[in-house]
């Protein structure tokens, strides 16, 4: 199985090169891809030297145009895929049709890839987008079992891709608006959620309360180590109760399931985070790496290192368990 | 063109789990007296749910086109078990009335043969939606989250498409494979009980600062605001919108689609629909924000400028 690592920067990038992925995945500096954060992304030229430099040592790039062409501005996006075209980009990790379209007709050899925020997570699904675009992979939506990925890839003509580590969506990827609900900002639109723009923390008494635009997504006392306000991960009131009306401020971990993943049927593994520094990719690359070579018995001791490096130190199998819905 | 054809009404899917009774009542009544063309019909949200309505459906489909109304069915907006790609292959091959797709496996099995798209595709500029539209899409609802800058580029680029927008109700935000409605309730969604159907209107969820924000309706989330478009119908129409979704909520829904068939006619004006309006729903405050360009809970009211500004 190939090892699918984030870049934010150039800096990452070369980090999750040397560290031993197979492929390093990033995007323009511009809406047209789902990490639209300040300060991260590639320029065309960082992209061109990115490109090359992974090319030497044998890794992939995968460019990620994945957020939904805004109506009368679609050059934005045409242009990206052109560039990225240009530049060599092994793969396109698209999700908006109209985008699929235009990449299948004028670059008929460039290889593409169904991105998660597509929401394709049935064999109908992924078969239309075989057929009409020629997609040669899906990275499917974080609302599967392992089982029923297996279900799945007897049943499609492309590759699996899932996501093993990182952030987790607990909102079927690209079928969200509750950030833009709440900013006016979204992942499909904008290529944000929960935005820091609309983020602001206030004392209140001993409480530290986290906002997200007019909302209160969080309050932590004097004890409690605060997060940032993602607004699925915030504690919300219920009828008289109070608690993570959604998902706790976990992140995602199923390295322990390789083997049940490679017999499903998966062909890449996917490490969510290009808005993390050089340094973080560079431990969560180089271990799984690690982990991903070694025999089943030694990879324990090397993935309990990577628990200190996740969302408030906690993990999730996620919807890879039947437990967990 | 079709998309400047005379504006009517159409009544979304209950999204809601309603016992079999009040949600059969509920479209007998729509059909003897709400003023609205098109009737999308079925279950959207939790496949779980299908035996509540499944007995009722017959006779609630014939009272409705023996009204006169359209009947659409809708199909499921996630599907990943089996047996829920199965429902919906079964929907598509045996069914002669019109679907609406809200996912994307109904869409690649109506290719070829008029159907409708759901809100819940994502649908967000021309290119998409003509795509859409030459594999048979005749009429599509548009995404809520979607400005009015993008509503009129997407239907002036799409002239032979009908298009629809959320015009009334609470709005469909997020889906998960995980019921958080079940978990506030101290379930998991495979042992559910069912508990979503003691909230026919959903389970409010606050803040910890009791700001009232979103109401969970089984694994989706929805606005805890009620998107009201009455003082843009207009509008909608000049940009080429010829159909106007209202989604049931617990209310008088015959009541609703009168004051919006008013508005829509000009026999009220907006202004004072938007106060018979909050007298009908006193549940929920309204809100348009998405139409204008902000956040989807605010409420901007209707300043004379505001075609232009929205068209920026």
């Amino acid at each position: 199985m190939e090892l699918i690592c984030p870049a934010g920067t150039p800096a990452a990038f070369r980090e999750a090169v040397d560290a031993g992925a197979d492929a390093v995945y990033c995007g323009f500096r511009d809406e047209t891809n789902a990490r639209n954060f300040p300060g991260l992304n590639f320029s065309r030229e960082e992209l061109q030297d990115a490109i090359s430099y992974a090319r030497r040592k044998g890794t992939q790039t995968f460019v990620a145009l994945n957020t939904f062409m805004r109506a009368g501005h679609e050059s934005l996006w045409y242009e990206a895929a052109a560039d990225a075209v240009r530049l060599g980009a092994d793969a396109l990790i698209l999700a908006d049709f109209g985008l699929m379209a235009h990449v299948a007709e004028t670059y008929p050899e460039q290889r593409l890839h169904v991105s998660v925020q597509a929401s394709a997570s049935n064999p109908d699904a992924v078969n239309f987008l075989v057929e009409a675009f020629g997609a040669k992979r899906v990275v499917l939506p974080r609302t599967l079992t392992i089982s029923d990925i297996g279900r799945l890839a007897r049943q499609i003509r492309c590759e699996i891709e899932v996501f093993v580590f990182g952030g987790l969506c607990v909102m079927a990827e690209g079928r969200c608006s509750l950030s833009s609900y709440a900013t006016g900002k979204s992942p499909n639109m904008n290529g944000v959620c929960s935005p820091a723009s609309h983020v602001r923390y206030r004392q209140d008494g001993g409480d530290l309360v986290s906002e997200l635009g007019s909302y209160t997504i969080n309050r932590f006392p004097r004890e409690e180590a605060a997060g940032y306000p993602t607004l699925c991960k915030g504690r919300f009131d219920i009828a008289d109760a109070s608690g993570y009306a959604f998902e706790d401020p976990v992140s995602l971990d199923v390295m322990d399931q390789i083997d049940a993943l490679r017999e499903a049927g998966v062909s890449a593994l996917k490490i969510e985070g290009r808005q993390r520094g050089k340094a973080y990719v560079a431990e969560v690359v180089s271990t799984l790496r690690k982990a991903l070579d070694a025999k089943p018995e030694h990879r324990r001791p090397l993935l309990a290192r990577l628990r200190l490096l996740s969302e408030g130190q906690r993990t999730t199998s996620g919807a890879y368990e039947k437990r967990w819905r | 063109m079709v998309n400047s054809g005379p504006p009517t009404l159409s009544l979304g899917p209950v999204l809601y789990l309603w016992e079999g009774d009040k949600w059969r009542d509920f479209y007998y009544r729509i059909a003897d007296e709400a003023p609205v063309h098109h009737v999308i019909i079925g279950e959207t949200v939790c496949s779980k749910r299908l035996h509540f309505t499944e007995p009722h459906l017959p006779a609630v489909i014939e009272r409705l086109e023996a009204a006169g109304k359209h009947v659409v069915l809708s199909t499921l907006a996630l599907v990943t078990l089996e047996r829920e790609s199965q429902y919906v292959r079964s929907l598509v091959a045996d069914s002669h009335f019109p679907i609406e797709a809200n996912d994307l496996s109904a869409l690649a099995l109506l290719e070829g043969r008029p159907h409708s798209i759901g809100p819940l595709i994502n649908i967000y500029n021309a290119a998409t939606a003509r795509l859409l539209a030459r594999r048979g899409a005749s009429s599509i609802c548009l995404p809520p989250e979607l400005p009015a800058s993008s509503i009129a580029e997407i239907a002036a680029g799409t002239p032979d498409t009908a298009f629809e927008v959320h015009a009334f109700g609470r709005m469909p935000l997020a889906i998960s494979a995980r019921c958080a409605h079940a978990r506030a309730k101290g379930h998991i969604k495979d042992n559910c009980q069912f508990v979503c159907a003691e909230d026919p209107d959903g389970l409010p969820v606050k803040t910890l600062d009791r700001q009232s924000f979103l109401a969970l309706n089984g694994v989706q989330t929805v606005s805890f605001t009620c998107q009201s478009l009455l003082t843009e119908l207009l509008d909608l129409v000049s940009m080429g919108v010829s159909r106007f979704r209202l989604s049931p909520q617990d209310c008088d829904m015959v009541a609703v689609a009168s004051l919006y068939d008013d508005v829509l006619h000009g026999r009220t004006d907006a202004e004072g629909g938007i106060a018979r309006l909050r007298q009908l729903y006193p549940a929920a405050p309204l809100s348009n924000g998405f139409h204008h360009g902000q956040e989807g809970a605010a409420w901007v009211a209707r300043a004379r400028n505001i075609g232009h500004r929205g068209a920026e």
